[in-house]
């Protein structure tokens, strides 16, 4: 299967702590692969380096054959990558649809914008009752969708969720997760899901890459990583 | 009654003159986080730049004082004031993006003070003459009105203040219905989701620091056509006492800053007419103590939160 998105010997440095010491992954059109590992492991370094945040020291980042890395956040998303950030990063002031709307700020499609935005009212209606409310007064599971959606607003190729789990009710985020294996599956958008949570990661990934201290340290097909020995005592509870 | 209805018309034409000064510190604030504090002889730059361009553009309308040459100056003004802050930001601000947020205050200093010794040295210390570009005298209220005719109110003034309206009016336009305007809001609340968005965060600050340069430029012209005594200097106390106007309203607020300017240019009209002309400065400093002792966020401010 061929790789959209394609990552290799990437280093990132913080001043002189090299937070990624020289990772490789690859994802392939369509899939959801997941990157886990534990507190900071380095999966949000990796995900601020492909959208284009934090630029990296050496090593590529190839989407669609052309080598991205080191470009402006801006240029990245108009290319076809969205991320949605860890912390969910929404604009609290602005309201819901205005959340939306810049979410599709590169697009100047005005028909094709209000017609996702119904889309988007249609696979989060959480978001569609709460339109014109300050996207600051949503509880937190709210806007994790909110922030998913407004990722989605840019009508990506590839996604870059971060933890969209964090600090979320257990029942919602079982719902979150549901939404994301559609989006997935319906829209055939390729997903790279950053978790702490690696139970739920691996249930509804393809592929997984496992991370620490900077490194990848395997990677397998998902349902292996679920058997694999090692991976199950130190990130799925025994 | 009459007397106090004269304070408020006064205190008005000049709180529209901190309101517009007011907006830039507050729109530059919102993007950057920083107070940008050669904003007041953005200002002054302004009254110079009409004081130089008046002559030729009255000329093209005819020779002497009009409205339409008034404009031309006004807007050959903010344009000028655009590209000054454009060019300040570009040269000065922009390479200490990534400092410390003292690093900028103290660059922005160090341009106020080039701005004030550059203009002593081009344009000259002593004060000039503002040439009158419109013709201002009181406007004669009908005498129906009965005491309300002995209130003085003078074209200048009408101007200051419907101008003022105008330009607020098409901020709020921009700031809330343009897509640069989204992007502004946006960047002020995370600059680095907004660029997430696809926002080109160089290019928003730079567009904010023309809109609110622009503002700065139109009240130095402003001002000169009320008081046509123009110096080098003459940002230092407009842009203190704006600057204070900012954080009554909270700074980073937009609305706040037209308002915070509107009320100190009041109470410094009040103070003059009831209390003592001398207190008109002093009145001004304590407004900034009670507001950052007891309403820090300003009047509509909101409290900044810490983001988790
Ligand atoms: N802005 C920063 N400056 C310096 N070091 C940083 C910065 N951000 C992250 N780091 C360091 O880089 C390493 C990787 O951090 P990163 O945030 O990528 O981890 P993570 O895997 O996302 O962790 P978490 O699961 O807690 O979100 C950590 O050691 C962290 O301390
Ligand atoms: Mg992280």
């Amino acid at each position: 299967m061929s790789a959209i998105l394609s990552i290799r010997d990437l280093v990132v440095c913080y001043g002189s702590i090299k937070a990624l010491q020289g990772i490789s992954v690859e994802i392939p059109k369509g899939q959801i692969i997941t990157l886990v590992g534990a507190n900071g492991a380095g999966k949000t370094t990796t995900l601020r380096t492909i959208s284009g945040i934090l630029k990296p020291t050496a090593g590529s980042i190839e989407f669609k054959g052309e080598n991205i890395g080191g470009l402006p956040a801006h240029k990245i998303v108009a290319r076809g990558i969205a991320h949605s950030p860890e912390g969910r990063m929404i604009f609290s002031n602005l309201t819901v649809l205005e959340n939306l709307r810049m979410g599709a700020y590169l697009r100047r499609d005005k028909a094709g914008i209000a017609e996702d935005i119904r889309r988007m009212c249609g696979i989060f209606p959480r978001l569609a009752e709460r339109e014109s409310q300050a996207a600051g007064t949503l509880s937190g599971g709210e806007q994790q969708m909110l922030a998913i959606a407004r990722a989605l607003m840019s009508r990506p190729e590839c996604l870059l969720l971060d933890e969209p789990s964090l600090g979320i009710a257990p029942i919602l985020v079982q719902a979150i997760f549901e939404k994301i294996v559609e989006i997935n599956r319906e829209l055939g958008l390729t997903i790279l899901l950053v978790e702490q949570n690696a139970n739920l990661a691996l249930e509804v990934s393809h592929y997984g890459y496992v991370m620490e201290t900077g490194r990848i340290i395997l990677s397998d097909t998902s349902s292996a990583l679920r058997e694999n020995p090692s991976v199950r005592a130190a990130y799925l509870g025994g | 009654m009459i007397e106090f209805l004269q304070q408020l018309i006064n205190g008005l034409s000049q709180g529209a003159i901190y309101a517009l000064i007011a907006l830039g510190y507050t729109m530059v604030f919102g993007v950057l986080r920083f107070i940008n504090f050669a904003h007041g002889d953005i200002y002054m730059l302004g009254a110079f730049a009409g004081f130089y361009t008046a002559p030729k553009l009255l000329s093209l309308t005819g020779g002497g004082p009009s409205y339409g040459g008034a404009a031309l100056v006004l807007v050959a003004a903010m344009a000028l004031c655009a590209a000054a802050g454009v060019i300040i930001e570009r040269l000065c601000y922009r390479p200490l993006r990534a400092q410390p947020r003292l690093t900028v205050l103290i660059a922005a200093i160090g341009v106020s003070l080039f701005l004030e010794n550059g203009g002593q040295f081009f344009f000259g210390a002593d004060p000039q003459a503002f040439p009158e570009i419109i013709a201002d005298s009181a406007i004669e209220l009908p005498a129906s009105w009965g005491e309300f005719a002995s209130l003085t109110l003078t074209i200048g003034q009408l101007i200051v203040i419907g101008s003022t309206i105008v330009l607020l009016a098409a901020l709020r336009t921009i700031v809330k219905y343009t897509r640069t305007g989204m992007a502004m809001r946006a960047l002020s609340l995370n600059p680095l989701a907004a660029s997430l968005m696809g926002v080109n965060t160089d290019a928003v600050i730079s567009f904010t620091f023309a809109i609110g340069s622009a503002l700065a430029g139109a009240a130095g012209i402003l001002t000169s056509i009320q008081q046509p005594s123009i110096d080098p200097l003459m940002g230092i106390n407009a842009g203190l006492k704006a600057f204070v106007a900012a954080v009554l309203g909270g700074i980073g607020n937009i609305p706040g800053a037209a308002l915070g300017g509107v009320i100190i240019g009041v109470l410094e009209a009040l103070v003059v007419g009831y209390i003592n002309p001398t207190y008109r400065d002093p009145l001004v400093f304590a407004v900034l103590i009670l507001v950052l002792l007891f309403k820090p966020s300003g009047l509509l401010g909101k409290a900044e939160r810490e983001k988790v």
